[in-house]
């Protein structure tokens, strides 16, 4: 059994709109502490436009609507008084498709802490350094991070950008599909490191690949036409699934 | 027709309409290059040194033209200091805070129209607006006001697209970092889109260095030997010169070295503007890797 502190995300019916198309209904479901949690199911099923509800970065598409409460620490992230831009900074994110900044190694690391304020030269230093060392890319930079984070390749542009979400010490990481732009060996490093990170972090992953799902989350949640169908022990939910429509895709007759 | 035959024919017309083409790219060359050499053959006689450094004299018969040189150059640095800084903030609001929609669509149809508005037009208003109304006088500052507003859309319009071409992918990144918008904006899409923000803008500067009618009620006048001393002066402009040189000399066989020397260095001077705005573009494109 999970104690109630064990659970930092907690989402109750939580529906969604793009204009008039419903793309989320009554999703409810728990984030654990420190834990890996998966969200898988076919295209258009709902998982990234749900995982970017985590973070309030659906606010940025116009006509979108939300109903529902996403209970984060003990707030409604979508109560009035909340600052999206606050949200941002507690619970980090990172995209399907590296994004780093045309900067350096080293003010892409940095460009979080700067934000908010962080001016001293050693701190910062310090903080890169460590959010290199965590998001296991320093060793491959240590030496370059004046040159520009555009030179490094795929899959080490993923880990910086996991750097730079590191560097703002998140409570809670969002992974928006991570690996589909990488090939199988950075793929692989990065589901290694989503296994470490889990120590200090909450992971939440978005994927459409479910032996990644199996190989690296603890919980994993199954959606569907826009429904959360079922949501449990990784292992569990892979062998012994509850729902039909989960047994179908997990098995590969659809999706 | 064979196969070979129907190769043989459709080479020919390749070969045919190539060379149309070519001839008619050759003739742009011809008659810019005809233009320019024309320019350097009757101007070149006149432009040295004194030239460059002198007053005119003896009713505009004799000397040189640094006051034109001078008021042209504190009137291009007057109206980039007014367009650049209203254009980029004017883009910013258009492509980054306003919402798609019929005001926007309003906006843009606007500035469009504004950027066909011929440059006399500009002149009468700067003389309405800033010499007689708001009381700037026939001066520097009406006339860089004037000018800016002149190339204020061109300065838009490229600092629009600029932004424009900075992916949004950035903007989500810096978001999802928590920054908030206008920290956005000033820490990645304004850097990112600084050189193609500049290259637009020189282009449009070139452009108001170069213009008469704006400057003509604004700004210029026909002669005098005094520089500037501050914004409120009046100043003599090359293209002013030029056209005075042309339209009221009594001694035409006397100015008209002088005509074409001033010709030569204006468009010296608008071209150097265009390389440097080449240069910067060059540059940007070589860096960019996204």
């Amino acid at each position: 059994m999970v104690a109630t502190s064990d659970i930092v995300i907690e989402v109750r019916d939580l529906d969604f709109y793009y204009g008039d198309i419903k793309a989320l209904r009554g999703v409810s479901l728990n984030i654990k502490r420190n834990q890996v949690t998966a969200l898988i199911g076919p295209s258009g099923c709902g998982k990234s436009t749900f995982l970017r509800l985590l973070n309030r970065m659906n606010d940025l598409i116009p006509g979108t609507r939300v109903e529902g409460q996403v209970m984060f620490e003990g707030q409604n992230l979508y109560d009035e008084d909340v600052n999206p831009v606050d949200i941002r900074r507690r619970i980090g994110m990172v995209f399907q498709k590296p994004n780093p900044f045309p900067k350096s190694i080293f003010n892409n690391v940095a460009y979080g802490p700067r934000l908010t304020g962080i001016k001293d030269k050693k701190k910062l230093d310090e903080l890169v350094v460590r959010s290199l060392k965590q998001a296991a890319i320093w060793e491959e930079v240590k030496n370059s991070l004046d040159k520009s984070a555009l030179s490094l390749s795929g899959g080490q542009q993923q880990r910086l950008c996991i750097a730079r979400a590191l560097a703002m010490a998140p409570e809670v990481l969002l992974m928006d599909e991570p690996t589909s732009a990488l090939d199988p060996i950075a793929t692989s490093r990065i589901e290694e490191l989503v296994e470490v990170l889990k120590k200090d972090y909450t992971v939440v992953i978005v994927t459409h690949n479910m032996q990644q799902a199996a190989r690296v989350s603890d919980d994993t949640a199954f959606f569907y036409m826009g429904e959360m169908v079922e949501m449990g022990n990784t292992e569990r939910l892979f062998t012994k699934p509850e729902k039909q429509q989960t047994e179908h895709y997990i098995t590969g007759r659809f999706g | 027709m064979t196969g070979a035959a129907s190769r043989r024919y459709r080479m020919m017309t390749e070969r045919v309409a190539f060379g149309i083409i070519r001839l008619l790219a050759g003739l742009v060359v011809i008659t810019l290059g005809g233009i320019v050499l024309f320019l350097i053959y009757q101007g070149a006689r006149a432009v040295n040194w004194s030239f460059l450094t002198e007053a005119p004299r003896d009713a505009m018969t004799k000397g040189g033209i640094f006051p034109a040189i001078i008021g042209t150059f504190y009137l291009t640095i007057g109206s980039s200091l007014i367009a650049l800084p209203l254009g980029v903030a004017s883009a910013i609001y258009l492509s980054e805070y306003a919402r798609e929609g019929w005001l926007l669509k309003l906006i843009r149809l606007g500035i469009q129209n504004w950027a066909g508005v011929p440059s006399v037009v500009f002149g009468l208003y700067g003389l309405a607006l800033f010499v007689v109304f708001l009381g700037f006088g026939v001066s520097i500052l009406a006339g860089s006001l004037t000018l800016g507003f002149l190339i204020l859309p061109t300065v838009i319009g490229a600092s629009e697209e600029a932004f424009r071409q900075v992916p949004s992918t950035f903007r989500e990144a810096s978001l999802a970092l928590g920054a908030t918008k206008f920290q956005t904006i000033c820490r990645v899409v304004l850097p990112s889109a600084l050189p193609g923000v500049l290259t637009g803008s020189i282009l449009g500067i070139g452009r108001a260095a170069g213009e008469t009618a704006p400057i003509m009620f604004t700004a210029a006048t026909f002669y005098t030997k005094h520089l500037p001393t501050s914004p409120l002066d009046q100043v003599m402009a090359l293209p002013y010169h030029i056209y005075v040189l042309a339209t009221s000399g009594t001694h035409i066989d006397q100015t008209r070295p002088l005509q074409y020397g001033t010709v030569l260095v204006l468009i010296s001077l608008v071209l150097g503007i265009n390389i440097f705005a080449i240069i910067i573009r060059t540059r940007m494109r070589r860096k960019k890797t996204w």
